[in-house]
């Protein structure tokens, strides 16, 4: 009978009815309320009872002036961050492995670690102090070398790369442990039959780890591209001020102020979709590309 | 048959290498924090003048003295405390009650669930979706709005199930069933106390992001009273910042712009401090529990 099968496990979904409840209402729920980037919402009619708007709200955003400045700062500052974000931590975690020096790897690895459990508030108030005109250590190593000073928040070329480098200097020891994970997973037989053939450390990197540590190369890959959208827009938004604006406006920061501070709920959630759904299609992109070019995908 | 062989010239200056870029990496990252302590044990007069370099110039401990002046600090210290904790216990129940079900192999329907908590992770409804379901909840300016939208993180519950399923084979929970065993007993009684690796980890990743958080308070918390301790910092370090440019006119003021400088540091060292020290309590658990949890993810 295959009612039974079921019923002896009715405990597992007792179980399971408080996690399902917690998605169905702060995930499902918000989904369910994406509608109004096609309606004109108000408060007082609500998700399902405001009136039906078309496209408006789209064509608002694609049409507005800043539309291209936006896109292209969001998909800029996500390439950046991948090409530098991903590289860095895997070449670490490669580095790392070669050492055979235990506490001097414990050493680094634990150092490395630390500025990932600092706030975001923290990091950017450090980079603040650091590259503040008045004492900053960044200007003071400028200084020593005969350069001038750079008041590096303000000036908007310069937010792209202090971005980008102090999201790496946080986060490259954090994300390198699931490559060293991943390393100790590789058969060491391959290891000795490439000292057998008489391969050298630098040429066992390159044709034994990197070989190894591709598949998980691969499925991060496609994660971290799948997002390309989303990327740390809490940090940007620290970082933005009315000076670099034009460097650092992304779509998540957009939504932000047209949404929470100005109010203007359904406009800002058909920018929200627009970016959703690009996620979306970037990451069925990637994992077909992944799948065509390599035995990794996620689906 | 880890022996290092030195097959040669080549070899042993790779190894040179590696060390000196390790160093390298080591210094660039460590520089920044040692310079930020010594900064905050140091007269802030000596740091604006670019006097410090590595230890304390001037050593004074002024500036956390100061701190006790702001009581909007401790307010946000013992706001977050009672946010975190609070949020722990609703962080760790619920993702194990997701996690041991999705576990288990003879529970029916755990595909299309794993599909449905899975789906969340790759769309959601965005900022002002889950802003306007918060309202409509009556959760703003609440402590709930930072607790509950937050109280499952998908990654992780993944992580949890995937390490029950590689510690904790079938036949156990067939051998118990056979005993007699109900499921909340299996539970209670052999998952839980078999994941306490996995559980330490949880509280660390729920900890660190609950206590580093500031985005959603910025948006669903406008009073004062109620602000955590990192939207009281982002006052301090980044709102602060655009203003103090402001050229000091009397002696009194020249004073408190130093005050306010020297605190930026202390303040820092204070916010970070808990969870430093809570790495190291749960750092032994990490390798088995973390490493089984995403590497077979």
């Amino acid at each position: 009978m295959k009612w039974r099968e079921y019923t002896k496990n009715y405990e597992l979904y007792l179980m399971m009815a408080l996690p399902l409840a917690y998605y169905a209402i702060f995930k499902y729920w918000p989904m369910y309320g994406v509608q109004i980037a096609f309606k004109n919402f108000n408060m007082a009619q609500g998700i399902w009872g405001s009136p039906w708007a078309g496209l408006k709200y789209f064509d608002k955003f694609f049409s507005y002036y800043n539309f291209g400045a936006i896109l292209g700062n969001t998909i800029w500052i996500s390439l950046y961050a991948i090409a530098v974000g991903f590289f860095f931590p895997i070449v670490l975690a490669l580095l790392l492995d070669e050492i055979r020096n235990l506490h001097f790897k414990k050493l680094i690895q634990n150092v490395t670690y630390v500025p990932h459990f600092l706030s975001g508030v923290v990091v950017v108030g450090m980079l603040i102090n650091f590259t503040s005109i008045r004492g900053g250590l960044f200007n003071k190593i400028i200084e020593l070398f005969g350069g001038h000073p750079v008041n590096f928040m303000i000036e908007s070329q310069y937010f792209k790369t202090m971005y980008v480098f102090s999201d790496l200097w946080q986060n490259m020891g954090w994300s390198a442990i699931i490559y060293l994970a991943a390393l100790t997973g590789i058969s060491p037989e391959l290891n000795e039959a490439a000292v057998v053939d008489g391969a050298s450390r630098f040429k066992r990197i390159l044709h034994v780890k990197i070989p190894g540590l591709l598949p998980t190369i691969m499925i991060l890959l496609i994660l971290r591209v799948g997002h390309l959208f989303n990327i740390g827009f809490e940090r940007i938004l620290l970082m933005q001020n009315d000076a670099n604006l034009s460097a650092s406006d992304v779509i998540q920061t957009y939504i932000y102020r047209t949404g929470i501070l100005q109010g203007d709920f359904s406009y800002s959630t058909a920018v929200s979709v627009f970016n959703s759904l690009a996620n979306f299609i970037i990451l069925i992109a990637a994992n077909y590309l992944a799948r065509k070019t390599s035995d990794s995908s996620l689906w | 048959m880890h022996s290092p062989v030195y097959r040669g010239k080549g070899d042993r200056l790779f190894s040179i290498l590696v060390v000196l870029i390790l160093f390298a990496i080591f210094i660039i990252v460590l520089y920044p924090l040692l310079y930020t302590l010594s900064a905050s044990f140091s007269d802030p007069l000596a740091v604006l003048n670019g006097r410090l370099w590595l230890l304390p110039v001037g050593w004074t401990l002024k500036a956390y003295g100061n701190v006790l002046d702001h009581p909007e600090i401790w307010v946000g210290y013992r706001n977050t405390l009672l946010y975190t904790s609070v949020a722990l216990v609703f962080n760790i129940v619920l993702t194990i009650l997701a996690a041991f079900p999705l576990s288990r192999r003879d529970f029916k329907g755990r595909g299309l669930l794993t599909g449905i908590l899975v789906f969340t992770m790759f769309f959601d409804g965005g900022m002002i979706t889950t802003y306007l379901v918060v309202h409509k909840l009556h959760l703003i300016n609440t402590m709930w709005a930072l607790v509950l939208p937050k109280a499952i993180n998908t990654f992780n519950v993944i992580v949890t199930i995937t390490f029950l399923r590689h510690t904790i084979p079938e036949e156990v929970y067939e051998a118990a069933r056979v005993d007699g065993c109900s499921n909340t007993r299996m539970l209670l009684s052999i998952a839980i106390p078999l994941s306490k690796p996995i559980l330490a980890v949880m509280v660390l990743f729920y900890a660190v992001e609950q206590w580093n958080s500031y985005f959603d308070a910025l948006i669903y918390i406008s009073k004062q009273q109620l602000f955590p301790l990192q939207l009281i910092l982002r006052n301090i370090l980044i709102a602060a910042s655009a203003s103090d440019m402001t050229t000091a006119a009397d002696a009194g003021a020249t004073q408190r712009m130093l005050d306010s400088e020297g605190i930026k540091y202390a303040v820092i060292i204070l916010a970070s401090l808990p969870m430093l020290i809570l790495y190291p309590f749960v750092q032994r658990f990490f390798v088995n529990g973390v490493m089984i949890g995403s590497v077979k993810g």
